[in-house]
This record gives C-alpha cells, structure tokens and sequence, in this order.
C-alpha cells in the first residue's frame, strides 16, 4: 500500500511531464477510437446499402441453389420451416423469393432478365424497394403486374402502363409465357441490378413458372447485425443438410474484399499513430529513468529489493497509462455519439457518385462498445510494454555506478 | 567478538586489461564496535571504494570482508541487498534523501522496507528525530530543508533500522562548515551515547579532528593509523 502511494506522488514529482504522457496517452486514444469508430460505421453504412440493395445480410436456399441457380433447385415454402428461422431471436421478418431468368419483349425488342417473385410488403421493409420506385406505383400482392428495373425499361422501350410479353422455362421442364402490365419502373444504384431485373408478387411467379407453392431463398430481416456468423451457425444448426445459410460475405463477395482492403489502408493509419504514441511514452521513460539513475542506485544501495522497485516504477507507468487511456475512453464517448447522430456529410461531386450507386453520402460512426474496449486496450499494452524498459534498466542497475557522478 | 568490520587482503582494480589502477591495495582493516572512524587522504586514494567493498555495493577483486564474522563477498548480489538493509546504515555525500517523502517518510522507508510495524516505527520515528534535533522538521520534504538538515536526516534513516555499523562517505562534503560540525556533533553524540560505529570518509581537517581514530589512505594502502593513538585519547577523555 505504502508502495502505491510512493508511486502515486513520484508520478507527480514532475507535473508537466506526467500530464504530458496523460495528455499524448488521451488525445491518442480519442484519435484511435474515432478513427476506428469512423471505419466500422463507414463499413457498416456501406454494407446496409448494398445488401439492401437486394441480397439482404443472409439468404436461405436449397442445398446447392447458389452454385447452381435454376428452377430444379427450389423447394416447397413451408409455414414450418419459415418459424424454424424466426425461432431465432435475431431474425425479424422472413421475406419468400423466387428467382429464375426469362426472356422480356416489348413489340419487337428482347432482352435476358433476372425474374424475382417477391411479397411486395416484406420486400418492401427489407429492401426499400418502394422507395425505388421512380415511375408509375409499386406492387401489390395480388397483382397480375410487374415492376420493370429502369435500364431494362429503357433497352425495352418500355414505361409504366406499357405490356412486357415473357417467356421462359417453367418447373420442371414446363413451357412458361405470359403478358404482363408494366404497373411502375424502379431505379437501382448498381448497373447490373438496374439493368437487368424484374420483379412481380410470388404468386404470379409462381403461376408464371407453373412453379406452385415453391421458392428458391428466404431473404431474412435481422435485429442485429453484428454477429452475423454465430447467427448463421445457428439457422445451419436448426435447418439441417437440406438448406443452406448464406452470409452477405459468401454472396457478394467484392464487397468483402474490397472492405478487407480498406481496412489494411486504415491499419497502417493506425499503426502510425501507435507508434507515435510509443515514442512519446518512451521518450518521457527515458527521461524519468535518466533523472532518477542516481536516486534509484540509492534505494538499491539502502537495502530496496530490486524487484521492489521494479513494482514501484510500474506502478507508476501503469497509472500514467491507465489513467490517460481512461481519461481518453470517457472524452471520445460523446464525440463518437456526436458523429453518430450527426454523421460527417460529403457534398460536391464525391457526394453525386455516390448517391448514383444508390449510397447515402454519410459517414456515421459506430457506437460499438468494443472500438472503445478494443482501442483502449491496446494503447495499454503499448505502454505496459514500453513499461519493461524501466524494469529492463533496473535488472540491470549497478548502484555504484549508478551513483558515480 | 565485538569486531564488526574485518577486511582481509582487500583489493580492487579498475582497467585490469589496459593500464591497471589499484583503487585499493591489499588493505587489511578491523573496526571494532563502537568505534568512530574516519578514513582520510588525498582525492582518487581509495576511500570510496574501500567503504564501497566493505558496504557491499561492490565486490574486491582479491581478498575477502567479514561483517560480523560472515564474509560479504561470498554473498549474491541479492543477498547482499537484503544484507545491506538489515546490518549497514549508509549516509552519502548529497541526495539522500526521496525527494518525493517528507523527511519522516524518508526514515520510515528503511523500516517499511524490513517490514516493521507501525507503532514500532513510529516510536523509532519519534525518537530518532529527536536525537537529530529536527522533531520540528519531520513533515518537511527535503526541498525545504537545509543541506545540513538532509544530511541529519541522512543519519537518522541510517540508523532507523538499528544496523551494525553506519558508513558515511564524505557526508560533511557539502557542508558550509557549521551544519558540518553540527553533524559531527550528532554522529560523535550518538556513538557516544548509543555505541553506534561510524566509518566515514573526509578530505576536511576540522573533521577529521574530531575523529577517535584516523585511517589514512594513499594510492589504495593505508599508509597510517592513529588506532593506537586514539585508545590512549579515549581514556583520557574519560
Ligand atoms: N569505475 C571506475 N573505473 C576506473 N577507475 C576507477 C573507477 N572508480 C574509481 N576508479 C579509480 O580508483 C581510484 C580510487 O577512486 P575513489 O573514488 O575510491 O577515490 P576517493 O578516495 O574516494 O576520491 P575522492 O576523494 O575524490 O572521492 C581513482 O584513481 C579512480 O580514478
Ligand atoms: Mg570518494
């Protein structure tokens, strides 16, 4: 105890300078929380957007469909297996799809497009597709209508109100073809959704492919996003071998790459500012331990055990470090939630890029409790491991030498 | 039986391979409790490194130095930091004290050290303060006192843990010369009166007088020693 104090007022012995460490130990861990808060929200933003752009953050299918993405591999919508999902406390909503290709034609144009059977409300709470929706109305369930993607639209000649003729392959071999109202046009971000994609409510899909009653994927609404693969592991668990969950990470993943290559960028960010921190609090090692040569080879002389003042010099480092660190974790929570709520906006051209791929501009931070645990962690081992130094110097103190003057 | 100090041959060289030093030469000395010594000659003579291998800061290269019958050189240079604090009281030139502790904190450290408890201390405390004259003076820190004051409270620390002998080089180094004869006063009246053995080193002639007994060192030998001079003084005294 009396050790504790002893460090506690030699911390003090040089007022500037400790508050300096502090200082350096608190500005650089407000830096790196809202540097690495800044990057999971950013992340985090742009992964809302695209898996909201269609695939949703996980998907079920048939064991195989994704590889193979035809007709033959959908299954029978089923009331059981749709709460087996929802059975897990993370899974929100469960929206059905059935997905195939067919061929669109206006009067005398043909094109390839991608048919998604969708239930226009659930549909509609995971992917926003009303919003999406830039001319004429958005789907009903029961209409014998479909939505057209506007690039698709545009190479048919086709608007809303305008009649889309398709013909495709049905379950099972059977021969699919039908006339449908354009009842509205929607506008996607991505050039290749835009370009390419048709929706029309699961019934009629249904009834299109002479496919009854039979889906290819489960697209799932979660309360939470952050565990994504335990929730997976989970479903895998309760569905069995006849289904597989996918992750947004499996189904698109240039997304995944591309943030994985962000992320290394912002490491090398960080790695700097670490080691910028490690100077400073080696620096002022240093120093204290050059000042205090003579002191500590008195102590040592007196009869301190060196393993004594090993702790005591410890303690102290300790203190500096952790008392910064905390300091720096109380101030970056309000700045964090700060730039939460009031996300940085890019304006200008940057801004207009981005909002043609459909993205929201913004750049919020995330509030996770672990940036903060985690940032602040590591600039504590930082500097318990700078703290070896001064241990390293007393192992090795001479007190004759240390006292020679 | 009542030898406290006993060196055997001690010596110690430095640049043993390029062109050596004896900083003490095949030195023979016997301290016997009680006594009040000091070890006098000119600058680079010896002295702190004869008082260094007898505190067992240092090892002699040759030799060997018993305290209280047990030879310190055979000891680790763990066992000879435990040693230190439970038998030998140190007083340096200058900066003794932990700048950080007030002065009875400076004193109370040795026995925290030796794990002492509280009342015990504080009795220790109270007491020494008193001999050094500074009860008034324990709750300043060594910023506020004088070099004089430091020094008594050097002494006090010295004597906190009720070691066997107290070594003390050059302690009156830094001394105007009246806090000097002040703490000669001190040391003189408590080895008087406590029988505490003091061996401490000096250049200052008005010191060394007050010496029982004189060592004098010259090139690392003890070239004189008023051991027998000192005796006759003594009883004279009396
Ligand atoms: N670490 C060392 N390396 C080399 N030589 C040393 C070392 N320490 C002391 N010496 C030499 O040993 C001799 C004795 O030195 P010491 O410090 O014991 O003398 P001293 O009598 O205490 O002198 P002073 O009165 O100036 O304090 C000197 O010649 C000195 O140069
Ligand atoms: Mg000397």
């Amino acid at each position: 105890m009396w050790l504790i104090k002893m460090a506690w007022k030699n911390m003090w012995r040089n007022r500037s300078r400790t508050t300096i460490t502090m200082a350096a130990i608190f500005f650089a861990v407000i830096l790196s929380v809202i540097a690495s808060s800044l990057k999971e929200g950013i992340f985090g933003n742009l992964v809302k957007n695209v898996v909201s752009f269609y695939t949703g953050y996980i998907q079920v299918h048939k064991k195989g469909f994704w590889d193979e993405q035809t007709l033959d591999n959908s299954f029978k919508s089923s009331p059981e297996t749709e709460q087996l999902i929802l059975d897990n406390k993370n899974v929100v909503m469960v929206a059905s799809r059935l997905e195939s290709f067919a061929l669109a034609s206006s009067v005398n144009i043909t094109k390839g497009c991608l048919v998604a059977g969708i239930d226009p409300r659930k549909e509609n709470m995971i992917t926003s597709l009303e919003k999406k929706v830039i001319r004429g109305s958005y789907l009903k369930d029961t209409d014998y209508a479909v939505l057209l993607s506007q690039g698709l639209a545009e190479r048919l000649k086709l608007t809303a109100n305008d009649t889309v003729i398709l013909i495709g392959q049905g379950y099972r071999g059977a021969t699919a073809a039908g006339k449908y109202l354009v009842k509205g046009i929607v506008k996607f971000g991505s050039p290749d959704l835009n370009n390419r994609t048709l929706f029309m409510p699961l019934a009629t899909a249904q009834n299109f492919y002479s496919a009854d009653g039979m889906i290819t994927s489960y697209v799932l609404s979660l309360n939470k996003t952050s565990h994504l693969q335990d929730i997976r592991s989970l479903l895998d668990g309760a569905l069995g071998q006849a289904f597989e969950v996918m992750t947004w990470e499996e189904m698109i993943p240039e997304v995944k790459q591309h943030i994985q290559t962000d992320s290394s960028n912002m490491k090398y960010v960080q790695g700097i500012l670490y080691l910028l921190i490690c100077f400073g609090i080696f620096g002022t090692l240093l120093m204290m331990m050059v000042e205090r040569r003579f002191e500590m080879g008195m102590l040592v002389s007196i009869g301190m055990k060196k393993s004594m003042l090993i702790v005591l010099l410890l303690y102290e480092s300790v203190f500096t470090v952790f008392v910064g660190c905390l300091l720096g974790i109380i101030a970056s929570i309000p700045l964090v939630y700060y730039l939460n709520r009031h996300p940085i906006r890019i304006g200008g051209e940057t801004a207009k890029a981005y909002e043609r791929f459909g993205f929201e501009a913004i750049f919020p931070a995330s509030t996770e409790v672990w940036i903060f645990a985690y940032q602040g962690m590591v600039v504590l081992v930082i500097g318990l491991l700078l703290s070896l130094y001064p241990v390293y110097k007393v192992i090795r103190l001479d007190p004759v030498t240390a006292m020679k003057r | 039986m009542n030898t406290v100090i006993d060196a055997h041959n001690v010596s110690k060289v430095y640049n043993k391979e390029t062109i050596p030093v004896y900083a003490v030469n095949n030195v023979h000395l016997h301290i016997e409790r009680g006594e009040f010594t000091a070890l006098v000659g000119p600058s680079g003579s010896g002295k702190t490194t004869l008082l260094n291998l007898i505190g067992g800061l240092d090892k002699p290269d040759n030799g060997s130095v018993f305290i209280n019958e047990l030879d310190i050189t055979k000891l680790s240079t763990n066992e000879l930091i435990d040693f230190r604090l439970k038998n030998i009281g140190f007083v340096f030139q200058s900066f003794n004290l932990i700048p950080v502790l007030t002065a009875k904190e400076n004193v109370e450290f040795i026995m925290l050290l030796q794990h002492i408890k509280k009342s015990v201390r504080d009795a220790r405390v109270q007491q020494l303060f008193r001999q050094i004259e500074m009860s008034d003076k324990m709750d300043a820190r060594p910023a506020q006192l004088s070099g004089g004051q430091q020094q008594r409270v050097a002494v006090a620390r010295a004597l906190a843990s009720r070691p066997k002998f107290v070594l003390a080089d050059e302690p009156t180094a830094n001394l105007d010369s009246k806090s000097a004869f002040n703490l000669l006063d001190i040391m003189a009246k408590l080895n008087k009166e406590e029988h505490i053995t003091f061996l401490f080193s000096t250049h200052d002639q008005r010191v060394i007088e007050r010496a029982r007994r004189v060592i004098t060192l010259v090139d690392g030998r003890i070239v004189s020693d008023t051991a027998a001079v000192s005796t006759r003084h003594e009883k004279a005294d009396v």
